[in-house]
């Protein structure tokens, strides 16, 4: 069965009788499954262009589907709904109310790059999963995931700081997705941080709290970079006709 | 100039992990770089090579920022080898050599970021850039530290794991693969080398470049604690003590989802996981704290007593 006819068998797509008879046969009960008929026509022609103008997509044409990224996934291998090929097949044919069934998840690629060494046509599906998480999120199907979020909180400082500094990195994205700092697992691995520090380091580690490492003379670097940022950012939305989407929103609230 | 003297003295890119959870990796390295007499100077005002966060924000921000650190290295402190022990920041630069040298769009914006901030744009192949792997391997390699050894990790068992930066995807290491003696991306084995150099016993170790969700460490806990209890269990199942690991994020990984899996998932893998730079320097005869065991968030001490190596 061709992979787009799937969804076809799905248990809401199928119906048994308790009473049916065709043409004089008796076709009642379990034993004759119907599929339900259905038409696809919601395509989404531009879905695989505006996956393709963010960053990470580029590649997405080349794929050829032979299944060496899914065969290869990390995330496939604890969780068989994370299907990277399905997905570039769905998002090719812009079947995007597939898409969305698996919308929740997509986000959750590891990065490690197993796919990008295996695919035999350099589509970088990596970046195709975290272009197409973007996209779930630019278009509102979908809140920003707790990964988006980190990767903001940690963008924000190296604009601002140009270094990372875990602690405040780790608070400031703990309090961005409202959880709570304490958990059980993070007490007992800080108890056992404790246990042989000396004084001297926890106070050296003390003090990076405070007063942030920072590289200087970096204020110029912070401007190109954020301006950069923003531009690459208004960009992406024109690709995917946010622009405009928002505007016929506002007409259709006025009206 | 052969490599092994182009090696001796290097431009040192610790990187933001180094001085914070993964500061026993930048003690161990600069310890045994000391005992062993190769030269470190620290890239001068250094900032982050833009990790994998910012490469997700926009990978030619990415690309800028690990240009920035090879551009000061090779214009301001006049240095033609960069070594960077951690995974992230290696995997960095090495991605921003490869985008330089052949996309004409992530030049044209390094240029113009570097322009707008202030410092010479980075031109790719102005400086090579290394892992603590190679510099070991390179400079001394294996015979020079069986010279060297005072504590053997004989009774060591050991499985190495190299994570997935230091080897994937291929393109961005052009020198690995490339005939004998050369790195493995599928089968890396310089750790393996190097510690076996030192007496250690590497078991067969089938997850040497499986990932360890370090990605998703806090956004997707649940993820990674699965992934990095996987690999725990496999070290164990082939023999293995300890885990040797040479990346800081993996490193720390691997120590906090232990813990995690101990907690959620009731799930208790008692394996010791110590940077290998921690075990070569133990093995060169300096103490224990001389190579920040006691910064480690999972305990060795004992076991490295009965070991005789403290």
């Amino acid at each position: 069965m061709p992979i787009h006819e799937k969804s076809l068998i799905r248990p809401e797509n199928l119906t048994t009788h308790d009473e049916l008879v065709l043409d004089g046969v008796d076709v009642s009960g379990h034993w004759s499954t119907f599929i339900e008929s259905r038409v696809v026509n919601d395509y989404n022609e531009a879905m695989e262009d505006e996956i393709a103008a963010l960053p990470g997509g580029e590649y997405i044409h080349r794929c050829w589907q032979c299944g060496s990224c899914t065969n290869s996934c990390t995330v496939h291998a604890i969780n068989p709904d994370f299907n990277p090929r399905f997905w570039i097949y769905l998002i090719r044919m812009g079947m995007e109310s597939e898409l969305l069934r698996d919308k929740d998840i997509i986000w959750q690629c590891v990065s490690c790059n197993k796919c990008t060494y295996a695919c035999p046509r350099d589509v970088v599906p990596e970046g195709v999963m975290k272009a197409t998480a973007h996209w779930l999120e630019m278009k509102g199907h979908t809140p920003k995931s707790p990964s988006m979020h980190f990767d903001e909180v940690f963008t924000e400082q190296i604009v601002a700081t140009g270094k990372i500094e875990e602690s405040r990195t780790i608070r400031r994205f703990f309090k961005r997705t409202s959880q709570g700092l304490m958990q059980p697992w993070m007490v007992e691995m800080v108890k056992r941080m404790l246990k042989h520090l000396p004084i001297g380091m926890l106070t050296r580690m003390g003090l990076a709290t405070l007063v942030a490492p920072r590289t200087s003379n970096w204020s110029n670097a912070a401007s190109a970079i954020q301006e950069y940022i923003d531009e690459q950012h208004a960009e992406q939305e024109k690709a995917l006709s946010l622009p405009e989407l928002i505007d016929a929103a506002q007409k259709d609230a006025a009206a | 100039m052969t490599t092994k003297d182009k090696y001796k003295k290097v431009a040192y890119y610790p990187g933001c992990a180094l001085e914070g959870t993964g500061h026993a990796y930048n003690r161990s390295t600069k310890a045994i770089g000391k005992e062993l007499g190769l030269e470190l100077v620290e890239v001068e005002n250094w900032n982050c090579c833009g990790a994998m966060e910012v490469k997700n924000i926009d990978p030619k921000i990415q690309t800028y920022l690990s240009s920035r650190v090879m551009s000061v290295a090779a214009n301001e402190m006049d240095m033609d080898v960069v070594m960077a022990p951690c995974n992230g920041c290696y995997h960095n630069l090495k991605k921003a050599e490869y985008d330089l040298a052949n996309d004409a769009d992530s030049a044209q914006v390094v240029d113009r970021l570097s322009k707008k901030a202030g410092h010479k744009t980075y031109e790719s192949g102005q400086v090579e850039t290394i892992h603590a792997l190679d510099w070991i391997k390179d400079t001394i390699g294996e015979d020079g530290l069986r010279e060297r050894v005072k504590n053997s990790l004989s009774g060591i068992k050991i499985a190495n794991y190299y994570g997935c930066m230091y080897t994937r995807p291929r393109h961005i290491f052009p020198e690995k693969d490339s005939g004998p003696g050369s790195e493995s991306t599928s089968k890396p084995h310089f750790m393996d080398d190097l510690l076996e150099a030192a007496g250690a016993e590497n078991v067969d170790f089938p997850l040497k470049t499986a990932c360890c969700g370090g990605a998703h460490t806090l956004s997707d806990s649940d993820t990674s604690t699965k992934l990095v209890l996987n690999i725990l269990k496999t070290a164990k199942l082939a023999g293995a003590d300890v885990i040797a690991t040479e990346c800081p994020t993996c490193h720390t990984g691997l120590e906090m989802h232990q813990i995690r899996a101990e907690k959620t998932l009731g799930e208790k893998v008692d394996i010791k996981i110590l940077y290998f730079t921690q075990l070569l320097g133990m093995a060169l005869g300096l103490k224990p704290k001389k190579v920040g065991v006691h910064e480690n968030i999972s305990d060795s001490m004992r076991f490295l007593k009965e070991k005789g190596l403290a």
